[in-house]
């Protein structure tokens, strides 16, 4: 492990303590889970700690697990993952939380901490639906007006609910349920352990 | 006394100022904006949920399409992630010509922003001398990989294929005298490296003519100087990046920083503004032009003196050449898996980040070992920046609204993704 990253995680233990989940380097990032109860104060805690300094959220997304290697996830269905970027001290750390409940998910909110998260709340809460208590303006963001349901969970087509078009009969625009069947190319494949490995034999 | 209310006007979608499918509800009193709320979405692609549908091969394009002004920027940042998580090493001269194009692309993008952000202030002619300029630019994008915008020509590993040793020419018509095409021709007669390096050294005169036209220009400065001021400590919360954190005082620029390719071993500075508003963005981003002309200029040096391969060996990440695929059975079958199955990127996830033109591109990629991506999410930089325009906005008239969509350079198609 790089030295940077020895330091960032060691300051990670001692600024956070007992709120650490899982706190683990790879491939030179480091990824720190945390509590959905602990979530926000452990984001004010990375951002105002003068050993850590993470004064920009660089991104914020929902990730949905349900069919994480082929339905094998055991774990919570929605996380919300948020890459935060300190420029004092040049470096970064991935911040995650499962929400607790799968069917309702609700988290907290990061607004107060940066203002940057307004947006990306949003998006999470249009595209996965998951809530983010204490969000002053939780809008859709990038569907269209109207639109019904949360289009980035795994169980969502890709091709969708509905479709428009304009009615010559009525003259005007009408919502009808998809005409076209969903198609692959090609298939998703996920290899068994192993896969190729020299002494594999069948 | 009359009873006078705010207002609020729809900006957009179709106004030539909203650079795009901008729709924007600007709550006004009198002409000062109170409230500025940008409604986007409009071209939502969904490009993360069909990237899951797609290979790591077949995704690539759709990354052009995001930020259509720097795509070759973007593929940049869709390739680094993708070999972080399979461990690749890339050979040096793939490095260079990625280095390369990554600045020519800064270059076509801060003309196309240059152009757009003076024409919405009033100033026509810069916006036909930057589009001057982007035509050469486009050329060589044109020479290298066949596509004057979608380029699709970073791969994972590498690049697509080598620099071509000759530039397409002009042909004769009836609207061109043999004068004319001899001297359209002049700078093609050479490889595609001698047609940049004849380009980097027109180009710093050029610059200067932009210049001209506008630093003390003033209308420019009126319509710049004082606008849109962001603190450096309310830009590093908003999540601003790249010119526009650089404008407002901060030094950061990832290629410094954190530096990736052959960033390190390149001399170039860092410009930085001091009063963080329009004006200062924009001298941020001129100056950034003649850094990034440095930068090709060095990158051009070098490949001209280092001959090699521009693409990773490995065969199972990619393609064998076609005499390769066609004499031996290996390569036939390493082709055949590759271009049906495609690869196989190993369990995990990664944030791979770049200096994009705008600002900090990164792509959030988590694989479980399939050959598509399980999620991938792309943090594009204009989105943030849109983001601040309600704040930034607030408090100054109509006019400087626009002034200040044009100092935020937006591309709708990296936003609405």
């Amino acid at each position: 492990m790089e030295k940077r990253i020895e330091r960032l995680l060691e300051a990670v233990n001692a600024a956070l303590g007992k709120r650490v989940v899982v706190l683990k380097e790879a491939l030179g990032e480091l990824l720190l889970e945390v509590k959905p109860a602990d979530y926000r104060e452990a984001a004010q805690i990375l951002r105002d700690s003068p050993s850590l300094k993470f004064e920009q959220l660089i991104d914020l997304c929902g990730v949905d697990y349900s069919q994480y290697r082929e339905d094998q996830w055991t774990g919570r269905r929605f996380a919300t993952v948020s890459q935060l970027l300190s420029i004092t001290n040049n470096w970064r750390i991935r911040l995650r939380t499962f929400a607790e409940d799968d069917g309702f998910p609700v988290v907290d909110s990061l607004t107060p901490v940066w203002s940057s998260a307004s947006w990306y709340e949003r998006e999470a809460f249009d595209l996965f639906g998951i809530i983010f208590s204490g969000h002053a303006d939780l809008r859709r963001i990038l569907t269209d007006y109207g639109f019904v349901g949360h289009p980035f969970r795994k169980d969502f087509p890709l091709s969708g609910n509905v479709e428009m078009r304009y009615d010559p009969e009525q003259k005007r625009v009408i919502y009808q349920p998809v005409t076209i069947e969903p198609r692959e190319t090609t298939p998703r494949v996920l290899r068994e352990e192993g896969y190729g490995a020299p002494g594999a034999q069948k | 006394m009359a009873d006078i209310r705010n207002y609020t006007l729809n900006f957009g979608p179709q106004h030539p100022a909203a650079h795009g499918v901008l729709r924007l509800v600007l709550e006004l009193d009198g002409e000062v904006v109170q409230r500025a709320d940008p409604h986007i979405g409009m071209l939502h692609r969904a490009t993360e949920k069909l990237v899951e549908h797609k290979t790591y091969l077949q995704a690539l394009p759709y990354m052009d399409r995001l930020d259509y002004m720097s795509m070759m920027a973007n593929e940049h940042a869709y390739c680094l992630a993708i070999e972080k998580l399979l461990g690749l090493q890339v050979p040096v001269r793939a490095q260079y010509i990625r280095v390369m194009f990554d600045e020519i692309t800064r270059l076509l993008n801060h003309l196309l922003w240059l152009g757009a952000h003076a024409i919405d202030c009033g100033a026509m002619t810069v916006f036909l001398y930057a589009f001057r300029e982007r035509e050469t630019l486009l050329d060589c994008y044109e020479a290298v990989s066949g596509a004057r915008l979608h380029a699709a020509y970073y791969r994972p590993g590498g690049v697509y294929r080598d620099l071509p040793d000759s530039m397409p020419q002009y042909e004769a018509s009836k609207f061109r005298n043999r004068q004319k095409l001899s001297d359209l021709n002049e700078n093609r007669q050479g490889t595609l490296l001698d047609f940049i390096a004849d380009f980097t050294d027109k180009f710093p005169k050029y610059v200067d003519e932009y210049e001209q036209l506008l630093t003390n220009n003033r209308i420019w400065k009126q319509r710049t100087v004082g606008i849109g001021v962001v603190s450096p400590e309310r830009a590093l919360a908003m999540g601003l990046s790249g010119p526009m954190l650089r404008g407002s005082g901060i030094e950061w620029d990832l290629r410094r920083k954190q530096p990736y390719e052959v960033y390190d071993l390149l001399e170039f500075d860092i410009p930085v503004g001091v009063n963080g508003d329009c004006y200062d963005r924009y001298l941020c981003r001129i100056n950034e032009m003649r850094q990034s002309n440095r930068i090709v200029r060095q990158c051009v040096e070098w490949l001209r003196t280092h001959p090699g391969p521009v693409i990773t060996d490995n065969h199972k990440i990619a393609p064998p050449s076609r005499v390769q695929m066609k004499t031996s059975m290996e390569d036939l079958i390493h082709h055949f898996k590759l271009f049906t199955e495609g690869f196989h990127v190993p369990e995990g996830e990664t944030y791979a980040a770049i200096e994009h033109p705008k600002g900090e591109f990164g792509i959030y990629l988590i694989s479980d070992g399939a050959n598509k991506p399980y999620r991938l999410k792309i943090r594009a930089p204009g989105y943030a920046h849109l983001s601040a325009l309600d704040e930034v906005a607030r408090g100054h008239m109509i006019a400087d609204v626009v002034a200040i969509i044009g100092t935020l350079d937006i591309v709708f198609g990296e936003i609405d993704r």
